[in-house]
């Protein structure tokens, strides 16, 4: 079959039809409206954004990043590399200190935001995903501890196991299951957090941050 | 439809904006807090005790190891016991009519006694016909016989003696159980039943279940955890060994299981220390819920209000202002 990019092939009509009918124009506009690249990419913030309370949602994602990174090497190499090298071990460490610095920002970030009502002026779905983003955290953090293969491994998972099966958890999760934690910890809820702190961040930057108290106002949604 | 970009115009409209470079201090929150995890990295380094197995636990406590395995004939130890997900010996942790531990039944079936013991001896007294008779021997005779057997083994271990990695109890009617526990403690110190407890019909495995529960069934590793610090009256799950951090994030967690009534055999209720596993489960699944839903909790969303954080964090806004109106 031939195929014309002629003048004489155009559609005369196609410039009067609504633009709707195409899905990627319409998603490609609703991102437009949505998150505008100078929403995403702002290099102008309201004056009070200045506060020092604001880097520690900056210091999370960067924890974050260096969590990631170690954890993609010590992944790649497997699960026996970091015992018996001295490389592997310094990744393990850089990985182990990456995580206790991502909870204690994410735990500043929190309470910053928690005293700051971050919630107010339709924000309650952000708040909401950055608690989810949180439990998911422990979760991942609880099933790299039980994927660690040493002493205190053995002991959390023989403790672990307790509560697990206690609230019925334990039949689906087996913490005495290392193969289990170990692919839930390098990968499924690694990539859960990764989509969920996009989506936190596309929703702060799509609201832009709130607005301080007003003395006079409410701490609602 | 108000398009979103116009909203945060609008409610950004009147505010003062100033020049803020987010990518400049995205790259330098990354730098610095490479710097701080490459320091403790290298300085501190971290915790890797290596892991317990089976053959250095007999080896280091083969009393403790003959007991535990004597226990598992006899059905008195926690996993022979347990009940669900592993068998139906328990009825497992309840509230109420909540019952989740029972509710998905006997999802990873341990059979402790044939599991831990009468399987890895069978395999091995493929060519020890000493072993073979034995077996042969407990298998067929009474249950009550087999209980009697056991009940005097296990008054004969609490004083039993250790020499050269074998275990020695006094003369007794014990029938075939010196034989296979000898038997078994070689396997055992020889490596052999870290190996037999993972077999899965496979060639790999990556599936701990059996050896973890047979070693919490002792009392050596639980010795060795003790010695760390890890057990559970000292908040043991957000411990790590050595002095390094461990999951402190649990501490809330943790902290249910010292306070009434979840550390009371009493408690209220219904709830004690039998089932606090499922108690802690629920409050934290509840706590966890309501931390969600703060923004919609008249009081929780209110403290932020009424305790002036804010105003050292947004000291800048709050400060008084000659001649401008605060936007």
């Amino acid at each position: 079959m031939a195929v014309t990019n002629s003048p004489q092939g155009a559609d005369p009509g196609a410039a009067a039809r609504p633009e709707s009918n195409s899905w990627t124009l319409r998603l490609r506009q609703a991102i437009d409206r949505h998150l505008p690249m100078d929403h995403l990419l702002p290099d102008r913030q309201p004056y009070y954004v200045g506060s020092w309370v604001y880097v520690f949602g900056v210091v999370t994602i960067a924890a974050l990043a260096w969590v990631i990174a170690s954890g993609v090497v010590l992944s790649f190499m497997g699960p026996q590399w970091w015992h018996d090298s001295r490389v592997g071990h310094f990744f393990n460490s850089l990985h182990f200190w990456s995580v206790q610095l991502f909870f204690i920002f994410m735990v500043l970030h929190l309470w910053g935001q928690y005293f700051m009502a971050g919630w107010r002026s339709g924000r309650a779905a952000t708040w909401m995903i950055g608690v989810i983003i949180f439990g998911t955290s422990i979760l991942t953090a609880f099933t790299g501890y039980l994927s660690q293969q040493n002493f205190a491994s053995q002991f959390i998972a023989i403790n672990a196991k307790d509560a697990m099966n206690g609230a019925g958890i334990g039949a689906f999760f087996n913490v005495l299951n290392f193969g289990q934690m170990y692919g839930l910890h390098v990968m499924l809820l690694p990539i859960g957090i990764t989509i969920l702190v996009v989506a936190h961040i596309v929703m702060v930057r799509t609201r832009g941050v709130v607005k301080p108290i007003d003395p006079e106002g409410g701490a609602r949604p | 439809m108000k398009s979103m970009g116009a909203t945060q115009e609008e409610y950004y409209r009147g505010v003062r904006m100033e020049r803020y470079d987010l990518v400049k201090e995205l790259v330098i929150a990354v730098v610095a807090v490479g710097v701080i995890a490459l320091i403790g990295a290298a300085v501190l380094s971290s915790p890797d005790v290596a892991p317990v197995t089976i053959a250095t636990w007999s080896q280091a406590d083969p009393v403790d190891f003959v007991t535990t395995a004597t226990g598992e004939l006899a059905g008195s130890s926690t996993s022979a016991g347990y009940g669900a997900p592993y068998n139906s010996a328990g009825p497992g942790q309840s509230w109420g009519p909540i019952a989740p531990q029972s509710w998905f039944g006997v999802r990873i079936p341990i059979d402790s006694a044939n599991a831990f013991v009468i399987q890895p001896l069978q395999r091995a007294s493929f060519s020890n016909t000493t072993l073979g008779t034995a077996l042969s021997t407990w298998q067929n005779a009474t249950a009550d016989q087999q209980t009697t057997w056991l009940d005097a083994y296990s008054k004969a271990l609490v004083d039993a003696t250790v020499s050269d990695g074998a275990v020695a109890v006094a003369d007794g009617d014990y029938g075939p159980l010196p034989v296979m526990m000898s038997n078994l403690v070689g396997i055992a110190q020889a490596g052999g039943l870290d190996g037999l407890l993972v077999i899965n019909g496979r060639f790999y495995q990556t599936d701990y279940t059996q050896p973890l529960l047979f070693m919490g069934d002792g009392g050596y590793l639980a010795g060795l955890a003790d010695q760390a610090h890890l057990t559970g009256s000292l908040w043991g799950m957000m411990n790590e060994t050595g002095q390094y951090p461990g999951q402190t994030w649990l501490w809330l967690y943790t902290m249910w299981y010292q306070v009434f009534p979840f550390n009371s055999d009493t408690g209220f209720i219904g709830v004690n220390a039998g089932n606090a596993d499922l108690g802690i489960i629920i409050l934290m699944t509840l706590l966890t819920v309501a931390l969600a839903l703060v923004p919609f909790i008249p009081f929780l969303r209110d403290i932020p209000r009424w305790i002036p954080i804010h105003r050292l964090i947004w000291r800048q806004y709050y400060a008084p202002r000659k001649g401008a109106a605060r936007t």
